[in-house]
């Protein structure tokens, strides 16, 4: 079997007293679903941003692709090929939705340090660009400034923004925030034939959604992982249903 | 420099508290930086000018009623009414706002008050006296004498600094202002009147300036423009020390100080066991004028939070 | 809120009628026997250059430092000390003895403040916000005091030198010599646009945007914050040249806080964000410190109220007031 795409081992940060994560092991292979799903205050975020290297751990490490990247910066990772998206959108506001894709499109091609050429009309820019917003069904609002999209488009703007890069594994933080049973239910729909592309690691709190795409699923209680297996496992898992599932039968 | 003598070891601890009395000076301007920064998110460059208003009154009331003393609460009245007076008029509008545009208002309130201070007093400077109690020297170990009034300074910083660190750790004014620090909308949940604090602390940061301003009048000459130095010397406290501490402001502030005093009078010694005096003396106090801003520059390079600065930037 | 690359067609009009008086009305006061007019509108074609290279640090980066005043002074300093090489014959470097010519003094002026943006950025781009502005205020302050007491060109009382030659103008005379510096102007507001519309200028604006979101998307703000420190400081430098050529003289105060301050100011007071903000600010600056000067000698506090009028009041600059809506960047 193919080397997994990410391999956090023992990985461990505290603030303080707080033990936001406390030695939390877990892994992503190629082609699948790994959802992350547990309570509020679980150590989600805490652990997403090491991932993606906004945040240093104490110890432990993180692996992409077999590289040790624990020292690397975001900015280093995310060359790699990791692509996350934010719980909340994190976009160039003034910026039309088809400019922050072009800038994703030039990071990939990295190309930020071109002085003269205008990006406007750049066709090595607009048509991947314009591609990606197909995708995820923003074609017609490309011109809009990001700022001023709703919720629901600013969403699919993330995710058009990680499509542009071309990655090799998807870090997606609650995509289904906020979006509505409609809206769920289509990027269910999407990300399932996503997961083709690249892995995805998905933290989300829509358990419809995570049932019905996750090929394995692990609970983060109080920054430890208290289950991992899959969907049917996690069903079963007395401590699962305890922490997370809100199940008092 | 070899074989010191009895009469440099002197000289040496006159410089040190030379050192330490600019330090003191500093903290003062720099304490009230960081706690108006700490609290409100607000850079004030105006800072310098409250320090001004400080030196003015003092001079003036001095100069009319023949005490300094009436003159050094005048300093500390007037700095904080009209730190009260900018704040609620003018930086409430500003809170929350981009850094650029507090940064504009209160470059213009520099302009305003240098110039309004020019109109009220002229273009001649203002001297004041040193009180008579503070008069004379007080003799230092090794055989010299120093000023009793600077020695008066460096009390007054010293005091300054307990008072502060007491009514931020002990007081309920200082729980509100520690409230502030770490969550501006916090201390409207504890039922603060966010208001009022505001104004007070930044009537505290000010008066604060004002007796600096106050006490060095009787060392300089008092005249516009002299405290825009003193603030962006501050500003290099606080990036040393680290913003929004009190104690990175005392550390900070010693630290600037004595390494700028003993720089001017060391270098240029230095420099003389090398090349010939005249050319020395010059390079030296060019060399000098540099040390604080490497000071920084190495300070920034190994801990870019400073030396008590606790979040990352 | 429109598209970014265009400009209202209230703004393009106020953009116009601005070239219009800058290009025309020394023109029109020569012919109207008041050369001093040249010289005013010189000043402020060259406040503009420096504003509009601030703008691209401060506009498109978000990094507002507080110190360019030095790059502002080092260009002066560049071209002052080329002409007193060139006039005592003295080798400055290599046997070369500096130069007379105008657009080598630019050229110095721009590479001395490379030479000096590049660990002033480095050192200070580590940090961001007020400690940006601040650390860059206490550089800018090392430098000066540095000036001042650094007796080979002149110290505190600065360097008087004859103004450099230029091929093909009379650049003694004030109005070619104002060809000169609006020639300037106009080439370094293209530079700006160019800058701004090319993928450099993207990745800088989105850094000011968002810099997590940069991150993220793999690249790395730093090299695009400092790069754009350096470009600025440079087109900051030359415009110094250009200003102590003007006045015959590189002064310390060119060093100084206040002109520090002075070049955010024409940039707010013009409206940020928008490629002649700095050049109205310029003209309006220049215009108001001529009326207000000859009306009352206390005219820095009316300047004063003015700004402040501004900085709570009319957040889009007088280009926002014009255009209507206020617009980041």
């Amino acid at each position: 079997m193919a080397d997994p795409a990410l391999e956090i081992r023992d990985l461990r940060k505290s603030f303080g007293a707080l033990r936001a994560t406390d030695g939390v092991t877990l892994d992503l292979r190629p082609g699948e679903i790994h959802a992350l799903i547990g309570p509020n205050g679980a150590g989600k975020s805490t652990l997403i941003a090491q991932i993606a290297g906004g945040l240093r751990p104490d110890s432990g490490s993180v692996r992409l692709f077999g590289r040790d990247v624990t020292a690397l910066g975001a900015p280093a990772r995310a060359r790699m090929g990791l692509a996350r998206s934010f719980q909340i959108s994190s976009l160039a506001g003034e910026f039309s939705a088809l400019r922050n894709v072009m800038l994703a499109v030039q990071a990939r091609a990295g190309t930020s340090f071109r002085f003269l050429r205008p990006t406007r009309g750049d066709r090595r820019l607009t048509e991947p660009a314009m591609a990606a917003l197909a995708r995820v069904g923003l074609a017609d609002r490309a011109e809009v400034p990001a700022a001023l999209l709703s919720h629901g488009e600013r969403r699919r703007l993330e995710l058009a923004l990680a499509l542009a890069m071309e990655p090799r594994l998807f870090l997606l933080d609650e995509p289904m925030a906020g979006l509505g049973a409609e809206g769920s239910r289509e990027l269910t729909g999407f990300l399932s034939e996503l997961r083709r592309e690249a892995p995805i690691l998905l933290v989300e709190h829509d358990m419809d959604a995570v049932f019905a795409l996750a090929d394995r699923i692990s609970v983060l209680e109080a920054g430890r992982v208290i289950a991992s297996g899959s969907p049917a496992e996690i069903r079963a898992d007395a401590g699962a249903r305890r922490a997370y599932l809100g199940d008092s039968s | 420099m070899s074989g010191i003598s009895p009469l440099s070891f002197a000289l040496l601890l006159e410089q040190l508290l030379n050192g330490l009395q600019l330090g003191v000076m500093l903290f003062l301007m720099a304490a009230g930086l960081t706690l108006i920064f700490g609290v409100m998110g607000v850079i004030n460059l105006a800072h310098g000018s409250l320090y001004m208003i400080g030196a003015f009154a003092c001079a003036a009331v001095a100069a009319a009623t023949g005490s300094y003393w009436l003159g050094l609460g005048a300093a500390l009245a007037a700095a904080a009414a009209a730190g009260a007076l900018i704040e609620a008029t003018i930086l409430r509008r500003l809170y929350g706002r981009d850094h650029l545009e507090q940064v504009l208002a209160t470059f213009a309130l520099i302009l305003i008050i240098s110039e309004g201070t020019r109109w009220i007093f002229g273009g001649f400077p203002l001297f004041l006296d040193v009180p008579p109690l503070l008069q004379g020297a007080a003799p230092l170990p090794g055989g010299g004498a120093y000023p009793v009034y600077r020695l008066a300074i460096i009390g007054v910083g010293a005091a300054a600094a307990l008072g502060l660190h007491l009514l931020i750790s002990r007081t309920r004014l200082g729980m509100r202002i520690r409230a502030g620090e770490s969550d501006r909308e916090m201390i409207g949940a504890l039922g603060v009147e966010i208001g009022r604090l505001y104004t007070l602390v930044f009537a505290l940061g000010a008066a604060l300036a004002g007796l600096a301003g106050g006490m060095i009048g009787a060392l300089q000459s008092v005249q516009v423009g002299m405290g825009e130095p003193m603030l962006i010397l501050a500003f290099v406290v606080i990036v040393i020390g680290g913003i929004g501490s009190i104690w990175g402001a005392l550390v900070g502030a010693v630290l600037v100080g004595v390494v700028d005093t003993m720089g001017r009078f060391l270098l240029p010694k230095a420099f003389a066991l090398a090349w010939p005096p005249s050319e020395a003396s010059a390079m030296g106090a060019a060399v000098a004028s540099l040390l604080i801003y490497l000071l920084m520059a190495v300070i920034l390079a190994l801990r870019p939070q400073g030396l008590f600065g606790a979040a990352s930037r | 809120m429109k598209s970014l690359s265009s400009a209202s067609p209230r703004e393009a009009a106020a953009n116009l009628a601005i070239l219009a008086l800058l290009i025309l009305g020394p023109w029109a006061a020569l012919s109207a026997g008041h050369p001093f007019y040249v010289t005013l509108a010189t000043k402020a074609a060259i406040l503009a250059l420096a504003a509009t290279g601030l703008h691209l640090a401060l506009g498109l980066g978000g990094l507002v430092s507080f110190g360019h005043a030095a790059f502002f002074g080092l260009g002066g300093y560049a071209a002052g000390i080329l002409a007193a090489h060139a006039g005592s014959g003295e080798a400055l470097i290599l046997g070369w003895a500096g130069s007379r010519e105008i657009l080598t003094m630019i050229l110095a002026a721009m590479g001395l403040a490379l030479l000096a943006a590049l660990p002033i950025g480095a050192i200070s781009l580590r940090t961001s916000g007020v400690y940006f502005l601040m650390i860059t205020l206490a550089f800018a302050q090392m430098i000066y005091y540095f000036a001042l007491s650094w007796p080979a060109y002149g110290g505190d009382d600065g360097l008087s030198f004859r103004r450099g030659i230029f091929p093909g103008l009379n650049s003694a005379r004030p109005l070619p010599y104002f060809w000169i510096c609006l020639g300037a102007l106009l080439i370094g507001l293209a530079l700006f646009q160019i800058l701004r519309a090319s993928r450099f200028g993207t990745a800088l604006e989105a850094t000011r945007q968002n810099p997590q979101r940069v991150e993220a998307l793999g690249i790395e703000p730093f090299g695009l914050r400092l790069t754009a420190f350096a470009l600025s400081a440079m087109m900051v430098g030359a415009a110094g040249a250009l200003f102590a050529n003007l006045n015959r003289f590189a002064s310390p105060s060119m060093l100084s806080w206040q002109m520090s301050g002075e070049l955010i100011v024409l940039i707010l007071l013009g409206g940020r964000g928008r490629l002649l903000g700095p050049t109205a600010g310029a003209v309006l600056f220049v215009a108001m410190e001529h009326v207000l000067g000859g009306w009352t000698e206390r005219w820095q506090f009316f300047l004063g109220l003015a700004v402040l009028g501004v900085a709570v009041f009319a957040r889009g600059g007088l280009l926002g007031l014009i255009a209507g809506g206020r617009r980041d960047g």
